[in-house]
C-alpha cells in the first residue's frame, strides 16, 4: 500500500518551501478535486501539503475598485460575501451555483483556479474580469496563467495566495450545466468595464479561452444584437457523450446573448 | 373502553423514521463481527475476453492476505439460477448459459468477477487484488442491443446468434386482419434507455460460517431473503435450507437491484467456510455501477391501427430486450410476463400481438428496476397514442378517452383479466387539478419570452401484487408468489408481526402496524413489525412490484382473523356464552346483548395463563401463521400530466407542472403513499429527461460514475400535485389495495416526452429519444429543421 505523508504549514511561505522541498508532493486546498483523483488511483503523491491552517490564504477585501480574494477562501464564501454580491454579484453568483453546499463549503476558488479543470467555472471569472492571480513568486496576468487541459503558469513550488478582480461596470456569467456533473458544457463570463468588453468561454475547449470577435462587438454596442452573426467554428471545441463541439460551438453565442441580457439587467 | 379512531386512512408518521433519522439504523456495512474479515473482488477491465491463465502469486503473498480465489476454486459450485424460463415461439426453452460465481474460462462484461481476495481488511484485500495477473485474450464483444443478434460475435457458446428466446403472445393473425381493415395506422419506433438503479447503500454482505452448528449466516442487502437463501442453499451451494440463514437488516433502498442473487454474496458464503472467518463486502460506487443489475434496454417497433372513428383496432409491437452478459434471477419474466401483458393498457383494444426477442450482450445483467416491463409498455402505449392523435388530428385526451375500458372485470388480448377500475375519473381529477384550461394562456407567456410550452399525458396501468402462483407457474415462474405472516400475541396484548415483505424505504413497520392495530382493536405502538431474517420469520417471498400491502398485508390480515377467530373460542370459555353469540370490534370481545365484555389484553392473557381455559378443545396461546396466495394480480392505474417549458436555443427543458392522479385502491397512509409517488416520479423524470447508461463500442461503461450518469436532483423537479382519488377497491384482497411503490416511475416518463413533443411539434419534431437532453433535444430540433 501507498505511504502518504502528511503537512500542515501554517504560513504561504512554510508550505512554498515544502512543496520546492518536495516535486512528488501535492498542495491540498478544499480537496474537492484532489481526493477524487486520488481516490480513483489517477494521483499518487508522496505527500499532501494541507493550506487549511493558513489564515493569511483566506479572506475577501474590497479596496477601491479591486476585489481581492484570497487563494483559500471557499465558494460558499465568495457567494455569501457583501463585498462580492455588491462589487460583482455575477462572481457571488458563479460560486453558488458550483457543486452542492458540501462542495461549496470545502473547495476553493484558489484550488479551482490551480486545478485548471476544463469544464471549472471560476477560470472563466478570471479571464473574462482580467483577474491578476497572485502566487508566493509573482503576479500573474489571467491571460498568462491558463496554459491548457489542467495545465496553468504556476511553477513546482509556487502558490496561489490570492486573486485580484478588477471591479466592471456590468458582468454575467451564464452557464449550461453538463446534466451529471453539473460542471459546465459551456460556460460564458462577460465583463464590461469602461469601453473594454471581454468574453470568455470555459467547457467548451480544453482550456478557459476569449472569444476577441464577440468582444470586439460588445464594445462598439454592448447590446445581445450586437452578437448576430458571430458563430463560431466547431474545430478544436471538446466533444464527449454530454455534448458535440458542434453543440458547444452552438451554445457558445447562445449563452453569450443571454449573458449580455443579464448584464443589462 | 371508548372507540378509536381507525388507523387505516390515517398519514401516521413512520415508526421507522426516529432510527433513520438520528443515525441508529443497523444496515450491512454497520455489522462488525468477531475476527472480521474483509473481502474485494477483482473485476474484469474487458467486456469480452478469454482467460488464458490468472497467477495469484504475488496477491497471496501480500501483507494481510488470507485466501484467493478463482473459479477453479469453485469447481462443483453449480451457476447461479434464474427463477423464470420463457420458452421460444417454436416450444425450444430459453438459453440458459452458465452463471458461474466466479468467471470461468471467460469474462464477459467489464466488472465480471473473477478472483475473490480475502483480507485482514478492505484495503489489504484492494491492494492485493491489484497485484493479480490475469494473461487475457481479448475478444470483440457485442454492446449493442438492436444488432447483437446478427454479430458475429457469441457472448455465449450455447446462444451463437446471441438470443436467449423469441417469445409471442397474442393473435398475430387476428391482428393482422385488423391492420389490413384499418383507417389509419400509427408507427413508432424507440429506445427505452438503460438505467443504472444507483440505490444510496451499495450493495454489501457479510458471511459467517459457525463450526459449532455447522451452519452459516449472511447478512445481505436484499429484498428477499427467504428467496436468496432457497436459491443459493438449492441450487448453488448445496447447503441445507435449514443450515443457512439469511438477514437482510435496514436496506437502504433497493428498486429492484437487491432482489437477485448475486455473486459476491455467493461466493462470501462458500469462503467463510473455507477460510473460518466471518467475511465482509461492500461494493464501492464504482463497483455498483458495473455490477448492480441494470433496468430498460429495449428497443422495440410498434404499430395502432385505428378506424376512421379513433377506436383502436389493434396493437403489433417487436421488441427486442437486452439481458446483458448472464441471466440474472428475474430477468426472463421482465420484457415478456411483465411488459408484453401490459400492452392494453387502459385502452379496450381488441387484438395485440408482441414478440420478444432476448439477447445476450457484452454489458451488465439486465433485470426488475422499479417498474420492470410496465414502463416500457406505458411508454410505448402512450407515445404511440399521443402520436396518432397528432396524425389524426385528434385531441390526445379525447382520442383516449373514445378507446377507455369501461366495463369490468376486462380480459385483455394479452391474458390479464382486470378486476376493476374508473379510467374516466383519474383523468378528471388530473386534467382539473393540473389547470388544463389554463395551458393556452401559460403557453402563449412562455412564446412571448422565446420558449416553447407543452403539455403531455400519460394513462397507465400497471399490474401489481405478483401474483397468484399457479399463473405464475404457467408462465415459466419456478417460485411461488405467495406471501407469509405471522403474528405472534404476547400474554400482555402486545403483538409482534413477522412479515415475508421487506422493508427499504416503504415504511411497512408503519403501515402494516396500522393495519394490524385496527384488525385487533389495539394501538398503533402495542404493535410491531419484524421482517428481514429467515431465523424469524417463517417463511417469505419478498418486496417488489408493488406487492407488499396488497400480498403481504393480506397475509397479515388472515393471520390477524385467525387470532380474532381463536379469541373468540377463548371469550366464549370465559364469558360462559356461545361462541357464536361473542362478537368482536373495537379490541374487546362482547357478549352480544349484554354488557359482558373481555378486551383483546384480558384474552390474550388467558391463552397464556389457561387457568379457566377449554384445554380439552383448545390450546393454550395465542399465536397464528397465514400463506396468502392471490387469487389475481391488482391493477393500479391513474393519469399524469407533464406541462414542460424548453428552450429551443440550449434545448434545456423546465419542469414547470407535474400533476399524478393515481387509483389505488384503498390507501391505508396516505403521506407514505405519497412519499412513494413522489420518489416514482423523480426516477420516472430521471429516466425521461437525465438517465442513460452508455456503454461505448468495447462495452466500456461511459456513464461509470455520477460525474456522467446523471440522477435526478430536487432542484430538477417541480412541487408534484399528487393526489390520490377514492378510488375503485381491489375486488379480490381483504384490504383492497392495489399497490402504489411503481406507479411514478411508469407513468412519468411517456407524460414528460408528449409534453416535450407537443412542445417542439410547431417546430416540425414528432418524437424524442430518451433521456430529452439538452443536447438531445437540440440534435433533434436541427434534424426537424433539415
Ligand atoms: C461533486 C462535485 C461537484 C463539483 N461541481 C463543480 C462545478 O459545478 N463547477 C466547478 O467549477 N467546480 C466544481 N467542482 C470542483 C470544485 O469547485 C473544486 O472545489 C475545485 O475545482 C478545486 O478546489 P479545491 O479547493 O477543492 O482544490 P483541491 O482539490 O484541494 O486541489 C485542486 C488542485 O489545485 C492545487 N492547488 C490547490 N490550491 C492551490 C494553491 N493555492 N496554489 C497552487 N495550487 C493549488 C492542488 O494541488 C490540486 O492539484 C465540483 C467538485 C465536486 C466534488
Amino acid at each position: 500500500m501507498t505511504q502518504l505523508a502528511y503537512h500542515r504549514p501554517v504560513s504561504a511561505a512554510e508550505a512554498a518551501r515544502l512543496a520546492a522541498g518536495d516535486p512528488e508532493a501535492k498542495l491540498l486546498a478544499g480537496g474537492q478535486s484532489i481526493v477524487p483523483s486520488l481516490k480513483l488511483g489517477l494521483l499518487a503523491p508522496s505527500a499532501l501539503i494541507d493550506l487549511a491552517g493558513i489564515p493569511e490564504l483566506r479572506g475577501i477585501r474590497l479596496q477601491g475598485r479591486t476585489l481581492t480574494v484570497g487563494a483559500m477562501t471557499t465558494h460558499a464564501a465568495v457567494a455569501a460575501s457583501p463585498e462580492v454580491r455588491s462589487s460583482i454579484p455575477a462572481l457571488a453568483r458563479l460560486a453558488e451555483g458550483i457543486g452542492d453546499r458540501q462542495v461549496r463549503n470545502r473547495g476553493t476558488a484558489g484550488g479551482s483556479l490551480a486545478n485548471s479543470d476544463p469544464a471549472a467555472d471560476y477560470p472563466a471569472a478570471a479571464l473574462a474580469l482580467g483577474a491578476v492571480l497572485r502566487t508566493t513568486r509573482r503576479p500573474i496576468p489571467a491571460d498568462a496563467f491558463f496554459k491548457g487541459l489542467f495545465e496553468t503558469a504556476l511553477e513546482p513550488g509556487e502558490l496561489l495566495t490570492a486573486m485580484e478582480f478588477p471591479v466592471p461596470d456590468r458582468a454575467a456569467y451564464v452557464k449550461l450545466p453538463q446534466p451529471a456533473s453539473r460542471f459546465a458544457l459551456v460556460g460564458v463570463f462577460l465583463a464590461q468595464t469602461g469601453g473594454a468588453v471581454r468574453v470568455a468561454v470555459t467547457g467548451a475547449a480544453p482550456c478557459v479561452f476569449r472569444v476577441r470577435e464577440m468582444e470586439e462587438a460588445l464594445a462598439r454596442r454592448f447590446a445581445p444584437e450586437s452578437l448576430a452573426g458571430i458563430g463560431l467554428a466547431a474545430d478544436g471545441l471538446s466533444s464527449d457523450i454530454h455534448g458535440s463541439a458542434a453543440y458547444r460551438a452552438h451554445l457558445i453565442p447562445v449563452l453569450a446573448r443571454q449573458a449580455v441580457a443579464q448584464a443589462l439587467g | 373502553m371508548s372507540a378509536q379512531a381507525p388507523y387505516i386512512g390515517r398519514s401516521v408518521e413512520r415508526k421507522e423514521d426516529y432510527r433513520f433519522i438520528t443515525g441508529s439504523g443497523t444496515y450491512t456495512d454497520d455489522i462488525v463481527l468477531p475476527h472480521q474479515a474483509y473481502a474485494c473482488f477483482l473485476r474484469s477491465p474487458h467486456a469480452h475476453a478469454a482467460i488464458r491463465a490468472i497467477d495469484t502469486a504475488a496477491a497471496s503473498a501480500a501483507p494481510g492476505v488470507l485466501a484467493v480465489y478463482t473459479a477453479r476454486d469453485l469447481a462443483g459450485i453449480g451457476g447461479l439460477p434464474c427463477g423464470w424460463l420463457i420458452h421460444s415461439i417454436d416450444g425450444s426453452p430459453m438459453k440458459e448459459p452458465k452463471h458461474p460465481v466466479l468467471a470461468e474460462g471467460k469474462v464477459r462484461h467489464v466488472g465480471d468477477p473473477l478472483a475473490l481476495v480475502v483480507a485482514e481488511s478492505a484495503r489489504e484485500a484492494k491492494a492485493a487484488a491489484a497485484l493479480i495477473e490475469v494473461d487475457y485474450d481479448v475478444l470483440p464483444p457485442v454492446v449493442d442491443t438492436a444488432s447483437a443478434a446478427s454479430s458475429a460475435v457469441a457472448v455465449h457458446a450455447e446462444a451463437p446468434d446471441n438470443v436467449c428466446f423469441t417469445w409471442g403472445i397474442g393473435d398475430g393473425a387476428a391482428v393482422d386482419a385488423a391492420f389490413s381493415g384499418a383507417a389509419h395506422v400509427t408507427r413508432f419506433s424507440f429506445a427505452n434507455n438503460r438505467l443504472i438503479p444507483n440505490a444510496i447503500e451499495p450493495r454489501a454482505a457479510n458471511a459467517q460460517y459457525s463450526p459449532a452448528s455447522d451452519s452459516y449466516t449472511l447478512y445481505v442487502t436484499s429484498q428477499n431473503p427467504h428467496v436468496a437463501r432457497l436459491l443459493m442453499a438449492a441450487f448453488v451451494l448445496g447447503i441445507p435450507e435449514h443450515k443457512l440463514r439469511v438477514v437482510a437488516p435496514d436496506v437502504g433502498g433497493g428498486f429492484g437491484s437487491k432482489i437477485y442473487v448475486y455473486p459476491e454474496e455467493t461466493a462470501l458464503v462458500w469462503a467463510s467456510r473455507r477460510v473460518g472467518r466471518p467475511i465482509k463486502w461492500t461494493a464501492e460506487r464504482s463497483e455498483s455501477f458495473l455490477s448492480d443489475a441494470h433496468g430498460r434496454d429495449h428497443v422495440t417497433t410498434a404499430e395502432l391501427a385505428l378506424d376512421a372513428d379513433g377506436k383502436f383496432l389493434a396493437l403489433r409491437v417487436d421488441t427486442t430486450a437486452n439481458m446483458g452478459a448472464y441471466l440474472s434471477t428475474f430477468a426472463p419474466c421482465i420484457p415478456t410476463i411483465l411488459h408484453a401483458t401490459l400492452l392494453a393498457g387502459q385502452y379496450a383494444t381488441p387484438h395485440i400481438h408482441c414478440k420478444v426477442r432476448a439477447v445476450f450482450t457484452n454489458t451488465a445483467p439486465v433485470d426488475a428496476y422499479r417498474g420492470a416491463g410496465r414502463p416500457e409498455a406505458t411508454y410505448l402505449l402512450e407515445r404511440i397514442v399521443e402520436l396518432a392523435a397528432r396524425e389524426l388530428g385528434l385531441d390526445p385526451v379525447e382520442l383516449r378517452r373514445r378507446n377507455f375500458i369501461r366495463a369490468f372485470p376486462y380480459a385483455t388480448p394479452v391474458g390479464l383479466t382486470y378486476d376493476t377500475g374508473d379510467y374516466e375519473a383519474t383523468l378528471e381529477r388530473a386534467l382539473e387539478l393540473a389547470d388544463v384550461r389554463g395551458f393556452a394562456a401559460r403557453r402563449r407567456a412562455s412564446e412571448q419570452r422565446g420558449l416553447r410550452r407543452g403539455i403531455g399525458y400519460a394513462c397507465y396501468i400497471e399490474a401489481c401484487g405478483i401474483a397468484p402462483s399457479n399463473i405464475a407457474g404457467r408462465l415459466g415462474a419456478r417460485a411461488g408468489l405467495f406471501e407469509a405472516a405471522e403474528l405472534r400475541v404476547h400474554p400482555t396484548g402486545k403483538v409482534t408481526v413477522f412479515t415475508g415483505s421487506h422493508s427499504h424505504g416503504q415504511g411497512h413497520e408503519t403501515t402494516f402496524a396500522q393495519v394490524v392495530a385496527d384488525r385487533l382493536g389495539i394501538a398503533l405502538e402495542d404493535v410491531e413489525i419484524e421482517h428481514g431474517d429467515t431465523g424469524k420469520v417463517l417463511f417469505g417471498m419478498g418486496t417488489y412490484g408493488s406487492r407488499s400491502l396488497a400480498v403481504g398485508g393480506s397475509a397479515i390480515v388472515k393471520a390477524a382473523d385467525k387470532i380474532v377467530a381463536k379469541g373468540r373460542k377463548i371469550a366464549a370459555h370465559l364469558l360462559e356464552a356461545g361462541e357464536e353469540d361473542v362478537q368482536f370490534s373495537q379490541g374487546a370481545f362482547r357478549v352480544a346483548g349484554t354488557d359482558r365484555v373481555k378486551t383483546f389484553a384480558e384474552v390474550a392473557l388467558a391463552a397464556y395463563v389457561p387457568h379457566h381455559y377449554p384445554l380439552e378443545t383448545l390450546e393454550p396461546g395465542l399465536n397464528e401463521n397465514a400463506f396468502y396466495d392471490p387469487a389475481n394480480f391488482t391493477f393500479p392505474a391513474g393519469t399524469y400530466v407533464c406541462e414542460v417549458e424548453v428552450d429551443p436555443q440550449t434545448g434545456r427543458t423546465r419542469i414547470e407542472r407535474f400533476t399524478a392522479c393515481d387509483d389505488f385502491g384503498n390507501v391505508v397512509n396516505p403521506m407514505i403513499v405519497e412519499g412513494q409517488v413522489h420518489g416514482g416520479l423523480a426516477q420516472g423524470i430521471g429516466q425521461a429527461l437525465l438517465e442513460s447508461c452508455h456503454y461505448n463500442e468495447d462495452g466500456q461503461l461511459l456513464t461509470g460514475s455520477f460525474v456522467d450518469y446523471a440522477m435526478p436532483r430536487a432542484d430538477d423537479l417541480p412541487d408534484f400535485i399528487v393526489e390520490t382519488v377514492r378510488g375503485t377497491p381491489c375486488t379480490h384482497n381483504p384490504l383492497g389495495a392495489k399497490g402504489c411503490g411503481e406507479a411514478g416511475a411508469i407513468g412519468s416518463p411517456p407524460a414528460v416526452i408528449n409534453a416535450i413533443v407537443d412542445a417542439l411539434a410547431p417546430l416540425g419534431v414528432r418524437d424524442v429519444q430518451m433521456p430529452a437532453t439538452p443536447y438531445r433535444l437540440w440534435q433533434t430540433l436541427q434534424a426537424a429543421r433539415r
